[in-house]
């Protein structure tokens, strides 16, 4: 296991090295939904009886944060050794397809939660939010990181160029996150779109997470639970795969 | 055992066949010579080897090891300087080379890095970050990763390409030295004095077929021919002389003759034309020659 902590410490150091970039900017990018939105949407009528609109956009955006920027991890670094050919170095090791898959969702997952808990701190200086079960937001939190840290490892061993990685995080990872009920309970839409929201996998990420904080969400924690934890399992096995075959890394 | 073994190997890439039914056994401790023209199939063997690409058909082994069946050892017995410039911007060299030492579960390697630092004139920059550094530099450190979990088998791929005359001596120096004790090492490389000087024995690469495989100095061996380089006045060749001619350099006519008898037969040709002889030089093949011949002959 020595190549796949290597490769797990070579990962979490690059995005260190650039932490102004990978970890304080999100987090001010966060709090600035947060003083926007609540400031915009102050008069709305609470969502969650005692909770204000305020303390309910917090466990949103610190998820929507986190989600990003586990997927925004694995899936430059692939892509830049990928153009800049320096994964040729990662792939001349012993390092099996398990270890690779491991290190950079591992990776994803330490960004993910290092942002995620900085923007909590933050936006909890600001607003009172309530931590009722801290072990189901831990665990939706790991896992929607892993889940991004793996569609990372998809989108950056499929994409060729930068311009498709960004398509696919601009048509894909952003309206799934943003449709996910991070500034909004579904239960505020009309009937179609509060169906499809629940066919949206993020949503029970974020409904999960935000359980964790308040003890109510739009459906009961097991369900997301199980959601999650069905979608991390399938793309584990769909990273698994095209690292196993080589797809567009090994011709 | 052999240091390579490779058996029926080949490869498409879309409608190219980058290598063709390739068969070629390297003994351990081997300094062999892969030449051909640009597009051979020299990178495509190296990169079936190191398990950067995946063979259509045949088996390759490293030391015993199939690269894709046991790729793990395969990989362990394996260094590889791969031909394009390529580094990791966010790291410093000696982070590069304890990074990569990593990748092959050896954690604590200080002493051995120490050594292929001082060893490629790197210390000097080994706490600079990658971007900072100059070409050959660069190469410098993509030899210092390959060697750094101490491979069997080292693979240089083009590593002298662009490379300024003080570091390729220093490079072959060391890399004569790895050889010296037991490296098996591998080279591809356009320079054919490089070859000619380095390796023990050479293949010639065309079309993904080996067209050419022996000792180098067979190869020169069996290249039958001497050149003579001669300038006259006046500048016309005698008409006997016209079936030697193969070329021109500047004013230099090159004949082109079997062995030194004939030598004699064309400069007998000169005199009896009553022709002057301002310059004469007689070239004996180079392994230039004989790649030019090889590859003509295909």
């Amino acid at each position: 296991m020595g190549g796949f902590y290597t490769l797990l410490y070579k990962e979490l150091l690059r995005f260190w090295k650039v932490s102004f970039q990978t970890i304080a900017a999100p987090i001010l990018t966060a709090l600035l939904y947060l003083l926007i939105f609540s400031h915009a949407l102050e008069s709305r009528a609470e969502i969650y009886p005692g909770v204000s609109y305020q303390a309910f956009l917090v466990p949103g955006l610190a998820m929507m944060s986190l989600l990003q920027n586990a997927f925004a991890n694995s899936s430059s670094s692939l892509i830049q050794s990928k153009i800049t050919g320096n994964l040729v170095f990662v792939l001349l090791t012993p390092l099996s397809p398990l270890e690779m898959f491991l290190a950079y969702s591992l990776a994803a997952v330490v960004r993910g939660l290092t942002v995620g808990l900085g923007v909590l701190l933050v936006t909890m200086l600001l607003t009172d939010v309530p931590v009722q079960h801290p072990v189901w937001a831990v665990a939706f939190a790991v896992l929607g990181g892993g889940i991004l840290g793996a569609m990372g490892v998809i989108a950056g061993i499929w994409a060729d160029k930068f311009d498709q990685l960004a398509a696919f995080q601009n048509f894909v990872i952003i309206p799934l996150t943003f449709l996910a009920g991070v500034f909004y309970s579904v239960h505020s839409l009309p009937e179609l779109w509060q169906r499809a929201s629940h066919l949206n996998p993020f949503f029970y990420m974020v409904d999960g997470f935000r359980y964790g904080f308040f003890g109510a969400g739009d459906v009961p924690p097991w369900v997301s639970l199980g959601v999650v934890a069905g979608c991390m399992l399938g793309l584990t096995a769909l990273s698994l795969r095209l690292l196993a075959t080589g797809y567009k890394l090994r011709h | 055992m052999p240091a390579i073994e490779v058996r029926q190997a080949s490869k498409r890439y879309g409608p190219v066949r980058a290598l063709d039914g390739v068969s070629l056994t390297i003994e351990s401790g081997e300094f062999f010579g892969l030449l051909g023209p640009n597009g051979a199939g020299k990178t495509t063997l190296i990169s079936l080897l190191a398990g950067l690409a995946r063979a259509d058909g045949g088996s390759l082994c490293v030391m015993g090891y199939d690269v894709v069946r046991d790729y793990r050892c395969a990989r362990r017995a394996l260094g590889v300087v791969p031909q394009e410039l390529v580094f990791d911007p966010f790291f410093t060299v000696r982070e590069t080379l304890r990074i990569q030492s990593g990748y092959f579960g050896m954690r604590n390697n200080h002493a051995w890095i120490d050594e292929i630092i001082e060893r490629l004139d790197l210390t000097e920059k080994a706490d600079a970050n990658m971007r900072s550094l100059s070409g050959g530099m660069k190469r410098r450190v993509l030899v210092a990763q390959a060697l750094v979990h101490r491979p069997p088998v080292i693979i240089l791929d083009e590593p002298t390409a662009g490379v300024d005359v003080e570091l390729r001596q220093g490079l072959w120096k060391f890399i004569r030295e790895l050889n010296g004790a037991g490296h098996t090492i591998v080279l591809t490389t356009h320079y054919l004095e490089e070859a000619e000087a380095l390796c023990g024995r050479i293949a010639m690469l065309k079309h993904g077929r080996i067209v050419a495989l022996d000792e180098t100095a067979n190869l020169l061996k069996g290249f039958s021919g001497v050149r003579i380089r001669v300038r006259l006045e006046p500048d016309d060749l005698p008409a006997q002389l016209v079936h030697y001619h193969a070329g021109d350099e500047g004013a230099l006519r090159l004949l082109q003759v079997q062995d030194y008898a004939q030598v004699e037969e064309v400069l007998a040709a000169i005199r009896q034309a009553g022709v002057r002889v301002l310059e004469l030089e007689i070239l004996q093949a180079d392994l230039e020659d004989v790649f030019v011949q090889v590859m003509r002959a295909q």
